[in-house]
C-alpha cells in the first residue's frame, strides 16, 4: 500500500502523457484523486506501526500532511475537468501530467523516512509544479515560472546544506548512516550542537523558502497570481503542506536533542515576521489573487508560530493545515471562477461579483470570512486556540501581537473582497460566456461544508493522529 | 594532499567565474569546476569502494557532460549576445568574491569537525563556492548566467557533501544528482521559452509583475 500511494499516481501520470485523448486526461484527473483519498484513508488504519529501518512508511505527521493533501487534491481534480473544459485552446498533456505528478511525489514525501529522501522529494515536487504556473503561456506567466523555478531552487538547495549539516552533526556524534528519523529521534543527545543549530537554520530558510514564510515568499504573489486558480489552491494549499512536513521533521530532530527552545525562537519570529509582512502588502491590494497569495504567507506564518508557540498551539497548527488548506482551495477556485466572468482579477475592473456569479461571489465572501478566523468554520478553531495559548504569561506579548495582526488583516482583506463581492459591477466591462455551473462551484461547496464540519466536530481517531503528530514533532517518540 | 591541490583548484575557479566576461567561457569554468569536485574522491584515495567509483562516473557524467549538454542547446539560438552582463563591475564582483571566501573560512572556524578529519579545507571551501554561486545569482542579468549561479552553488553544496561521500546512501545521493540535472533541464527549456518570448535572455524583462 505504501509503495501504491507513490506508484497511481505517477503511473497515472505517465498514462496522461502518453494519451492522445484530452478528454480522457481530464476524466483521469478525478479518478485518480478518488482513488488515491481511498488508499490513503486503507492506509491510515496502520500509521502507528513504522518500522525502524523502513525507508517508506506513515507516521501520525507524514499521514495527517497526505490525508490533507489527498482530501485538497481531490477537490481540485473534481474541479479541474469543467476548468480545462472552459480552457479549450489550452493543450492539457502538461497540466495533468504535472498535476498527476506532483500527487505522486507529496505521497513520496510524507513517506519518507531519511531526510535526504525528504529533500530529494521536496525538489522534485518544484520541478513538477514548475509548468503549472506557465499554464497561461504568456509573458506574465514565464516571469513567474522562473521567478519560482530560481528562487525556490536556490532555496531548496540550502535546505540540502542543511540536510548535509545534520548529517553531519550525526557523523560526529558516531551515529550510522542510513539515518533513519526513528534513529535520528531516538540517538539526537549525540548530535553535535553547533552543526545541528546551524543545519536547522539552513533547513529553516530552505523549507521556508518553499513554505512562503516572509521574507523568502517573493516568488508566491508572482506564481499565485499568474496561474489558473485551481493551480493555485493546489500549491497554496499542498506544495506549502509539503514544505511544512519538510520543516517538522527537522524540527522534530532539533526537539529530540533538547534544542527546541532555539528552533521555537526561530519559528515565532519567522511567523510574526510573515504575518506583518502580509499584513502591509495586504492593504490596497487591488489584484485579488495576490490578494490571497499574501493570505497564503500569512497563514504559513501562523503555521509556524503555532509551532513554536508550541504544546496545544502546536497541535492546533497542524489542524489548521488542514483548516488552510480547504478553505484555501475553495479560495482560489471561486475567485478563479469571478476571474473567468470578467476576464480580469483587479479592482476596479472585477466589482459586484455577487450579482454576476452569484455562487462564485457568495463563496469567496464566505471564504474570506472562513480564512480570517470567523466561526463556524475551520480555521476560527485553530486560529482561536493558538492565540489562548500564545495569550499565557511567557508569550504574552507575543500573543497580543498575532491577535492584533489577525484583526489588520481582516480589516486589510475585507477592504479588497467587500469591493469585489457588493460593488456595483462596471456596466462598460465586457461580460464573457463563463456562468457558474454546478462542475465548478460544487466541489467549492462540499470544501466549505467540511470546514464547517471540521469546526464542530473532528472524529476521534484524526484527533489521536494530530495529538499523536504533535508529540511526534515536539521530539517525543 | 592531491585532494588539497583540487580544492585549491575549485576555488581558484570561483574567482575565474566572477571575473569572466563571456558567458561561454563561464559555462566552461563551471563544468571544469564541477569535473574536479567529480575527481575528488579519487584524489582522497576512495576509489577501492565500488559505489563510490560508481558515484564518481555518475557526477562526472552529469557535471561534465550532460549539463554542458543542456546549456549549448541553451545558447545555440544567441548569436550575437554573449556577454555576461552583470549589475556591477567585475572588480567588485572579484573583491566581493575574496570578500566571500573570506567569511566561508571565519564561519567555517565555527564549525567543529570530527577529530583528526582530514576535511579541513572542504568546508570553507564549500561555503565560498556556495557563496560565489550567490554572487552570480544576484549580480548578473542573464538568464543563463542566473543558471551557472545555481549550479556553482550546487557544487558548493556537492562538496560539502564529499565529507560524508563513505557514509551517504546511494538512493541520496543518486536523487540528488538526477535532481540537478532535472533541475537545469527545466531551467534550461524555461530559458528557451523566454528568449522566443522577449527575443532575449535579459532578466530584466520579467520584472513586469510587482506591487
Amino acid at each position: 500500500m505504501v509503495w501504491f500511494l507513490i506508484a497511481l499516481p505517477l503511473l497515472a501520470a505517465a498514462l496522461a502523457f502518453l494519451s492522445p485523448s484530452s478528454r480522457f486526461r481530464a476524466r483521469l484527473l478525478p479518478a485518480v484523486g478518488a482513488l488515491h483519498l481511498a488508499c490513503v484513508l486503507f492506509a491510515l488504519r496502520g500509521w502507528d506501526i513504522v518500522p525502524a529501518d523502513a525507508w517508506l512508511g506513515l507516521d501520525a505527521l507524514g499521514g495527517w500532511t497526505l490525508l490533507v493533501v489527498s482530501v485538497l487534491f481531490c477537490f481540485c481534480a473534481f474541479y479541474a475537468p469543467a476548468y480545462l473544459a472552459l480552457r479549450p485552446d489550452r493543450d492539457n498533456r502538461v497540466f495533468v501530467t504535472s498535476f498527476l505528478s506532483f500527487l505522486g511525489l507529496a505521497s513520496l514525501l510524507a513517506e519518507a523516512r531519511h531526510p535526504g529522501l525528504v529533500w530529494v522529494a521536496m525538489e522534485t515536487t518544484t520541478l513538477a509544479t514548475a509548468p503549472l504556473i506557465y499554464f497561461n503561456r504568456n509573458r506574465r506567466s514565464l516571469e513567474a515560472t522562473w521567478k519560482y523555478l530560481i528562487i525556490g531552487s536556490v532555496g531548496i538547495a540550502l535546505a540540502l546544506l542543511g540536510t548535509l549539516f545534520l548529517a553531519y552533526s550525526a557523523h560526529m556524534g558516531g551515529l550510522q548512516e542510513p539515518l533513519f528519523f526513528t534513529s535520528l529521534t531516538q540517538g539526537a543527545s549525540r548530535l553535535s550542537r553547533p552543526w545541528l543549530r546551524a543545519g536547522f537554520v539552513l533547513s529553516l530558510v530552505g523549507y521556508g523558502t518553499k513554505m512562503g514564510l516572509a521574507p523568502l515568499h517573493t516568488w508566491k504573489p508572482d506564481a499565485y497570481g499568474e496561474s489558473p486558480g485551481v493551480i493555485g489552491a493546489l500549491l497554496a494549499g499542498g506544495v506549502t503542506s509539503c514544505a511544512f512536513l519538510a520543516l517538522l521533521r527537522i524540527f522534530a530532530i532539533v526537539a529530540a536533542a533538547g534544542e527546541i527552545q532555539f528552533a521555537r525562537e526561530l519559528m515565532v519570529g519567522m511567523g510574526l515576521l510573515s504575518m506583518v509582512w502580509a499584513a502591509v502588502f495586504m492593504v490596497r491590494q487591488l489584484d485579488i489573487r495576490r490578494l490571497l497569495a499574501y493570505s497564503s504567507v500569512e497563514h504559513m506564518g501562523i503555521l509556524a508560530f503555532g509551532i513554536g508557540i508550541g504544546g496545544r498551539a502546536a497541535r492546533f497548527a497542524l489542524f489548521h493545515l488542514a483548516a488552510n488548506a480547504l478553505v484555501k482551495g475553495v479560495l482560489f477556485m471561486s475567485a478563479g471562477n469571478i476571474n473567468r466572468s470578467y476576464a480580469s482579477k483587479r479592482l476596479p475592473y472585477v466589482t459586484g461579483a455577487i450579482r454576476r456569479t452569484p455562487v462564485s461571489g457568495w463563496l469567496f465572501f464566505l471564504g474570506f470570512l472562513a480564512i480570517t478566523g470567523t466561526p463556524p468554520f475551520a480555521p476560527f478553531i485553530s486560529e482561536f486556540n493558538i492565540a489562548a495559548t500564545a495569550l499565557t504569561p511567557p508569550y504574552l506579548w507575543t500573543g497580543v501581537a498575532f491577535l492584533v495582526l489577525l484583526g489588520g488583516i481582516f480589516l486589510a482583506m475585507s477592504d479588497t473582497v467587500l469591493k469585489v463581492v457588493f460593488g456595483t459591477p462596471p456596466p462598460d466591462r465586457v461580460r464573457t460566456p463563463y456562468r457558474d455551473t454546478a462542475a465548478t462551484t460544487a466541489p467549492l461547496v462540499i470544501a466549505l461544508l467540511l470546514t464547517v464540519v471540521l469546526c464542530l466536530w473532528l472524529p476521534a481517531p484524526l484527533d489521536h493522529m494530530i495529538r499523536s503528530a504533535a508529540n511526534l514533532v515536539e521530539g517525543q517518540p | 594532499m592531491l585532494s588539497d591541490i583540487l580544492i585549491a583548484l575549485i576555488v581558484l575557479t570561483n574567482f575565474t567565474l566572477v571575473a569572466t566576461s563571456r558567458i561561454n567561457k563561464a559555462i566552461q569554468v563551471a563544468v571544469i569546476q564541477g569535473v574536479l569536485l567529480g575527481l575528488l574522491p579519487i584524489a582522497m584515495g576512495l576509489w577501492r569502494h565500488p559505489h563510490i567509483v560508481l558515484m564518481v562516473v555518475a557526477a562526472i557524467t552529469v557535471k561534465g557532460w550532460l549539463i554542458p549538454y543542456l546549456f549549448r542547446r541553451a545558447t545555440r539560438k544567441l548569436k550575437i549576445h554573449r556577454e555576461v552582463s552583470p549589475y556591477i563591475g567585475f572588480t567588485a564582483s572579484l573583491v566581493l568574491c575574496a570578500l566571500g571566501t573570506g567569511l566561508g573560512l571565519l564561519l567555517a572556524n565555527s564549525l567543529p569537525l570530527a577529530p583528526g578529519s582530514r576535511f579541513a579545507l572542504f568546508v570553507p571551501a564549500s561555503l565560498s563556492t556556495l557563496l560565489t554561486g550567490f554572487l552570480l545569482l544576484i549580480t548578473r542579468k542573464k538568464a543563463l548566467m542566473q543558471v551557472v549561479g545555481y549550479l556553482v552553488l550546487e557544487n558548493g553544496i556537492y562538496l560539502f557533501g564529499l565529507m560524508l561521500v563513505e557514509e551517504m546512501p546511494v538512493l541520496v545521493e543518486t536523487g540528488i544528482l538526477l535532481d540537478l540535472f532535472v533541475g537545469i533541464f527545466v531551467m534550461g527549456i524555461v530559458i528557451n521559452h523566454i528568449t522566443v518570448a522577449f527575443d532575449s535572455m535579459d532578466t530584466r524583462h520579467l520584472a513586469e509583475l510587482k506591487d
